[in-house]
């Protein structure tokens, strides 16, 4: 069977929920081998072969931390070309994040391959893999395929199940040569994020989101509440954003992120296009507004028409209640 | 000194209104209202930000490949500021690629010259946001992509790109390839003196002859990747909705522990 390369994205050896569901999808189409780089690279070992890598390429060096998306590209040509030896590669999957679709962009064009980004699914077909795009803000699905070289394709997180599926998971040591360009952008300077013990947004399998109805930053301390109780992530719309009440690193819509969760509970929140770009596909979705008319009610499941202050406490009290 | 900035820019089908898919599975712009592209907005404020914190001679070039249409979103950038103006405009270019429009855009950046390249974060219809990389890496100068803040000084482009992770400090000598996302500084309105002053900005009409390309490069023929099929998503159905009488939080979290959420 043909290999399949998955990039793996991973913090100091602790790989991130979105390459495992990679792994799911890259199961289907060929024998997933991980490419993983940077400090910690072989400690993802175990966890990738839990999930199906039968092979883990691995390479650390101060390039990739010193500078801009090139030198990863650089390596990742590296492993295509490896991988190539033995056949042709059914394809590589790389995680959707910013970064990670940057990364295939430039592998694409460097190996002459088509490139799909944000995939919410992908099979395996009689032309190639094919994959399957969310697109007009969720209003059209979409099934494409590369046409040339070894389709390169970015998938969106909670695009498939984790599931175990042992295989040898050999770690091999990748060679890799920088290019001319892998030093042109320093990363002068790094601040990580402050974590807030909740879990990532766009790999929450339940989102509790507030907007202009939430109506100042100390408010959102009820959506966080309400957030807590079910273990979810906390989103803002963009009018809640641009008002500083909540950092832009928690934005869903258009210009913030696209999250794809099993639950979605939208409070406060009108239901612009620009929102709704951003959560379209939740599996489930629940809403609180005052207003009746508000178009968020077309899309979900469940609403409350209703003041948020009164009716998010609540729920928060019953969850907690509930669960004893 | 000068400095030659090329805005990359697109005109696009308004996200408001109702988008679909043309016969041949490219995106229909005959039913929807055009515009250019929100998110471009930002990448011609911060050149003319930096135009005007610049002490050296600036020019502002704004860039477009799309139909005849197009020239809506270059006079609307022209209007904001820019100098001049091109667009790249041929039949054969209907149904190109991100692959394939990279291509077109770096042969004309390379024909217009240029010190900076400013893009958008990702257009609003394609929304791949691939662009800015692939420009990078065609034209082989430094990517410094996705900044909230950026600032040019002496040969020198610098700037903040605010990651999941991290938020990191970049930098990289000119020439160099910039995206910049909603986060850098809301984009100015045209002002109607601008509006009067972009009739009488040049705006230059480039065929694919003049970028030496064949049109088999380009287009839906051209394109490394093929759309098979495109279904108009089923409305969610109809759910429940309750109005709150005291009682709106309790109901929820019935439905939630219903749904086994809780």
């Amino acid at each position: 069977m043909a290999e399949v390369l998955v990039y793996v994205d991973h913090v100091d050896g602790a790989v991130r929920k979105p390459t495992l569901e990679l792994l799911t999808l890259a199961r289907r189409i060929g024998e997933p081998v991980a490419v993983a780089l940077g400090p910690g690279a072989e400690n993802t070992a175990a966890a990738l072969a839990e999930h199906g890598a039968v092979k883990v390429l691995t390479h650390d060096a101060s390039e990739y931390a010193d500078y801009l998306v090139v030198p990863k590209v650089d390596a990742l040509q590296a492993a295509v070309e490896a991988a190539s030896a033995g056949g042709s590669p059914a394809a590589v999957l790389v995680p959707s994040s910013a970064e990670g679709k940057e990364i295939a962009a430039r592998l694409a064009l460097r190996i002459g391959s088509g490139i799909i980004t944000d995939a919410v699914d992908v099979e395996a077909g009689a032309e190639g893999p094919v994959a399957t795009q969310s697109v007009f803000a969720a209003s059209f699905t979409t099934k494409s395929r590369v046409s040339k070289g070894i389709p390169v394709i970015t998938v969106k997180p909670n695009s498939a199940a984790v599931e175990a599926a042992p295989a040898a998971g050999a770690v091999e040591a990748l060679s890799v040569s920088f290019s001319a360009q892998a030093t042109g952008t320093k990363v002068t300077g790094r601040t990580p994020r402050e974590s807030t013990g909740r879990p990532e947004l766009t790999e929450a399998a339940i989102v509790v989101s507030g907007g202009r109805g939430v109506n100042g930053a100390e408010n959102f301390a009820l959506i966080e509440a309400l957030a807590d109780s079910l273990g979810a992530a906390v989103g803002a719309s963009r009018a809640a954003v641009d008002a500083g009440w909540y950092p832009h690193t928690n934005q869903v819509g258009q210009t913030g992120k696209s999250v794809s969760p099993q639950l979605y509970i939208a409070n406060g929140i009108s239901g612009a296009i620009q929102h709704r770009a951003g959560m379209q596909t939740s599996k489930t979705i629940v809403a609180v507004n005052k207003d009746a008319e508000a178009p968020i009610f077309d899309l979900v499941d469940y609403g409350v028409v209703g003041d948020l202050f009164a009716v998010v406490p609540q729920l928060t009290e019953e969850i907690n209640t509930r669960k004893g | 000194m000068s400095l030659r900035i090329v805005v990359t820019v697109k005109y696009v089908p308004d996200a408001t209104g109702d988008r679909h898919f043309a016969d041949d599975l490219t995106v229909d712009r005959d039913d929807v209202d055009g515009l250019l592209s929100e998110l471009d907005e930002y990448a011609v404020e911060q050149a003319l930000q930096i135009s005007e914190n610049s002490d050296d001679d600036v020019e502002i070039t704004v860039l477009t490949v799309g139909p005849e249409d197009a020239k809506d979103a270059l006079r609307k950038a022209l209007s904001m500021g820019a100098d001049k103006a091109v667009h790249v405009e041929d039949d054969d270019l209907h149904g190109t690629d991100a692959i394939g429009t990279s291509l077109v855009l770096a042969k004309a950046i390379e024909k217009a010259g240029y010190d900076l390249v400013i893009s958008g974060l990702a257009s609003t219809d394609g929304t791949m946001g691939v662009v800015p990389a692939l420009l990078a890496e065609r034209l082989g100068v430094p990517q410094v992509t996705l900044l909230s803040e950026v600032s040019v000084e002496g040969g020198t482009v610098k700037g903040r790109r605010d990651g999941d992770a991290a938020s990191e400090q970049l930098e990289a000598s000119l020439p160099a390839v910039v995206s910049v996302t909603d986060q850098s500084g809301e984009a100015r309105y045209p002002s109607f003196k601008g509006i009067m002053a972009a009739k009488k900005k040049p705006v230059e009409s480039w065929d694919l002859s003049d970028l030496d390309l064949e049109a088999g490069e380009v287009g839906l023929e051209g394109a490394w990747t093929k759309v098979d099929s495109a279904t108009q998503r089923p409305a969610r159905t109809a759910g429940t909705i309750v109005k709150d009488e005291g009682e709106g939080g309790k109901q929820l979290a019935e439905f939630l522990a219903g749904q086994k959420f809780i």
